[in-house]
């Protein structure tokens, strides 16, 4: 389905408000606001392209997605985060200026494209503002699969020489004893094992840690 | 200009010794202050404070010990003991004791102190494991970069401690004390920003405190409210622009942008290659970790290191020795003759050597039964310790402890309180979570039995192998059941395990040797004034017949288990010391009243009995009296309970052993 990037940019904050916020529904003030760059005619423009295409629902101000509107929404998610942990993570770049790339980035990232990066990041799951990304249908079917590029420390093969990713933990004490111990992006790790606990080193040292803590550390294997 | 050395009149200076945990700050201590710490291979042995007289000509300074810390933002209680002394210390010096061969592991922190402002010497320590390793530091280059002194150390054998003397004692405090700072560009302009809004007067640095307040560092953030309420909103507004800069923490974007620069310093004076670790006792490491291999190497080291040389050499053999020969033999009858002689009141006589006397029992228990015991035990633990086999111990044990709602870290309290339940109460406090520190507190009051007592049980139950299996197994049940109860009934956080494993490496003799001479000169420091005590106030409990009367009272609850009346006075030691009591079990066998069952009985009930007087006192100390009189009652009832049907049910199924 082509539809035009500001309509694409209305779907992505409809899913997000109607999916993770758990509102039942989106009002026009509420889109006004999230989209302040675009002039108003515009969105309404907008709006009308989404309803036409029956992937949104206006009653009066207020705004919901139909069926056919979620999944597509959720795709348009999916691509945006995806975008983000590319850039992140194999262009590192960062911040800003990575939130721009990435809004743009979203919009070419059709349906097969996105698979094809999703495959290439190893299916990540979280981007890098801690969100979730929405699973992909080749997520599903390569959860298992057995060669990723990025992947958690729990899922990195024993004695596979790899290099810290990034660290996602919402807990900013855990975060903090990782990087005390030295548990840093861009240094070299390995895994020595799975069980019962996990051992893994970095230089010198050698850590044991339990799972919940391992699936906190993302490397990039080489 | 003023440096480091005082006058006579002047007061007293202060030094305190900080760095990660395992990296020998105990053992630089003691060659610093000229007395010793205990020293150990695993992470936070030092959870108390060690003050100590500075040994360095023409220097008057107090030394300070801290526990290990891995940053100034501090997570555990032990972290928060080791910052409040470096916050609060008014210091006069800091030596950041650091490993020389994980030094970029270690620069981030030398980086965090420098920017704090602390007047600081850099102490590369275990400079021998860099040779060793075919590693060098350029330690002038580092100087530069740093702008403070460096000394490379290795405390174990002493090399280079007299350097460290030498720089402390030329250390001139205004020259390292100059404002300096790692942080990139992007963020001097914000912390910059912060600063300027700092008007208050702080302990540390005001852009120390800036880059806390990035880190949101909860104490930084309550003392910038005090101190700078006005301006504290305008502080925020600050840090919460510069947070929608980044997409991480800013904590996570400042430890990697001083990791760079601790990279691009590393780069800089670290020389040679990095080796691997392999060999032996690498393959020894994993063979441990592996439940396959690792559970009969726990075996193994239990059977011969528990069983075999604290149970049967130190409470056989050795109590043999000096309780049956030397004092049943000489001293005991000796003494008995001279205060017969000297003392003609036969109560007063009683006191130091009648049935319960201060010398035929107090020291004879202290001296004959428990500390061979106990030294026995010590010994075995220092082993254990120095060889880095606990923190593979905790990795393979975590997965079960987490049942019972502790992480493999307790292994190392759990293990020590087999040594002593007391010491092992306050090294609960390596836990990070107060629900972990209760119930580590509850398992250890309830079923760890101490060296002492485990010596003597040991001893009791030899000949009747099959009840010492049954003794076993319900001790590991009552554990595991009572922890996982434990773990259901206080909600609150799951805990996390991480752990570093120390290199696998032989025990060094004369660090084992220390470690066991420091640790029994605790023990018998807390433990002798305690069995005299405990004598003192039998005989007063006996002369006015008090003490006839709980025994007396006592009877019928030890009747109910089955035992012979004789035992209630075990059972009443036990309320002084646990292993008093499983002493006075030790004479009861000796007399030759109790049948196999009733050993088998009054040892599980004296084992799950109530902590000793000492332990009592620390966890009212650790934990204040409610949960202590909680635990106490608890573990009391629980202990009869179990002593009643463990009884009922053997003589029910006509079980003799």
């Amino acid at each position: 389905m082509y539809l035009t990037d500001g309509a694409e940019e209305i779907l992505e904050t409809m899913w997000i408000s109607l999916e993770e916020k758990d509102q039942t529904f989106v009002s026009v003030d509420y889109i006004k606001e999230i989209e302040k760059d675009t002039h108003f005619d515009e969105l309404v423009q907008f709006v009308a392209e989404l309803v036409e295409k029956g992937l949104v629902v206006k009653d009066e101000a207020k705004l919901t997605l139909t069926q056919a509107g979620t999944i597509e929404g959720k795709d348009m998610v999916r691509r945006h985060r995806l975008s983000e942990r590319l850039f992140e993570d194999v262009l590192q770049i960062k911040g800003e200026m990575m939130n721009e790339a990435a809004c743009k980035m979203e919009h070419i990232l059709h349906k097969g494209i996105d698979e094809n990066i999703c495959t290439l990041l190893g299916h990540p799951q979280i981007c890098p503002h801690g969100k979730n990304i929405p699973v992909g249908r080749c997520c599903e079917e390569n959860r298992k699969s057995s060669q990723k590029l990025v992947t958690s420390l729990a899922e990195s093969p024993i004695n596979q020489e790899a290099k810290i990713a990034y660290l996602h933990t919402d807990d900013p004490q855990k975060l903090q004893k990782l990087m005390a111990m030295g548990v840093l992006p861009g240094k070299n790790v390995k895994v020595l094992n799975h069980y019962p606990s996990y051992v893994f080193q970095v230089g010198h040292s050698q850590y044991a840690v339990d799972k919940s803590m391992a699936e906190k550390i993302f490397v990039r294997l080489i | 200009m003023p440096v480091l050395e005082a006058p006579q009149a002047q007061a007293q200076k202060k030094i305190a010794l900080v760095g990660n945990p395992n990296v020998g700050k105990s053992l630089i201590f003691n060659h610093l202050s000229g007395s010793y710490a205990t020293v150990s291979n695993y992470p936070g042995t030092t959870v108390g404070v060690m003050r100590g007289k500075l040994k360095v000509q023409g220097v008057q300074a107090e030394v300070v010990d801290t526990p290990g810390m891995y940053s100034l933002i501090s997570i555990t209680e032990e972290e928060r003991v080791a910052r409040s002394i470096l916050m609060e210390g008014n210091l006069d010096l800091v030596i950041h004791v650091a490993d020389a061969k994980n030094l970029d592991r270690m620069l981030p922190f030398t980086l965090q102190l420098i920017e704090a402002g602390f007047p600081l010497i850099l102490c590369l320590n275990m400079a021998d494991e860099l040779e060793q390793r075919n590693l060098s530091i350029n330690k002038e280059e580092l100087q530069k970069e740093l702008g403070i002194p460096v000394v490379l150390t290795a405390a174990v054998t002493g090399k280079g401690i007299s350097q460290l003397k030498a720089e402390i004692q030329k250390f001139n405090q205004e020259e390292n004390q100059r404002e300096k700072d790692f942080f990139p560009d992007a963020f001097k302009s914000v912390l910059k920003e912060i600063q300027s809004n700092l008007k208050g007067t702080y302990p540390i640095q005001t852009h120390a405190i800036a880059s806390l307040l990035l880190q949101e560092d909860i104490e930084a953030v309550r003392w910038v409210k005090e101190n700078d309420s006005a301006s504290f909103h305008a502080i925020q507004e600050t840090i919460n622009h510069a947070k929608t800069l980044y997409s991480h923490s800013l904590q996570y974007e400042l430890a990697l942008s001083r990791q760079k620069e601790v990279e691009r310093i590393v780069n800089n004076v670290f020389v040679g290659e990095s080796s691997k670790r392999t060999g032996f006792a690498e393959k020894l490491s994993q063979w441990m970790m592996q439940p396959l291999t690792g559970l009969p190497i726990l075996a193994v080291v239990l059977y011969f290191g528990l069983y075999k040389f604290v149970g049967v050499f130190g409470g056989g053999t050795l109590v043999d020795l000096i309780e049956g020969g030397l004092f049943e033999g000489y001293i005991n009858p000796f003494l008995v003759n001279l205060f017969e002689k000297i003392i003609p009141w036969q109560t007063f006589r009683d006191l130091f050597t009648g049935e319960y006397g201060v010398l035929t029992l107090g020291v004879r228990y202290a001296v004959a039964l428990v500390l061979p015991i106990v030294g026995a035990f010590f010994l075995f633990f220092a082993m254990i310790e120095d060889s880095g086999y606990l923190p593979r111990l905790a990795m393979l044990v975590d997965r079960v402890f987490k049942k019972i709602g502790l992480n493999g870290r307790a292994v190392i309290p759990i293990v020590l309180g087999f040594g002593c339940d007391t010491m092992a109460t306050i090294v609960t406090r390596i836990l990070e979570t107060k629900r972990e520190r209760v119930i580590a507190t509850l398992l250890l009051a309830l079923a760890i039995p101490c060296s002492a007592q485990l010596g003597v049980i040991l001893a009791v139950l030899a000949p009747y192998p099959s009840a010492l299996l049954v003794w076993v197994g319900v001790i590991a049940l009552e554990f595991l059941f009572i922890g996982y109860l434990a773990a259901k009934a206080m909600p609150g956080e799951k805990p996390s395990f991480y752990m570093e494993l120390p290199p696998m490496r032989f025990p060094k003799i004369s660090n084992v040797f220390l470690k066991t001479m420091s640790r029994m000169e605790w023990y018998f420091k807390e433990v002798f004034p305690l069995f005299i005590f405990a004598s003192v106030l039998i005989w007063v409990g006996q002369v006015t017949g008090i003490f006839q009367f709980l025994v007396h009272s006592l009877e019928p609850v030890v009747q109910a288990l089955g035992l012979p009346k004789e035992a209630s006075v075990a059972f009443l030691f036990g309320f002084f010391r646990r292993d008093y009591g499983a002493a006075g079990l030790f004479d009861l066998n000796d007399a030759g009243i109790m049948t196999g069952v009733n050993l088998l009985v009054a040892c599980v009930t004296l084992t799950l009995f109530l902590p000793c007087v000492a332990q009592f006192l620390v966890m009212k100390k650790e934990h204040g009296m409610k949960i202590t009189l909680g635990i106490s009652a608890f573990v009391l009832v629980l202990a009869l309970g179990t002593g009643y049907v463990l009884n009922k049910l053997l003589v029910g199924i006509g079980w003799s052993f």
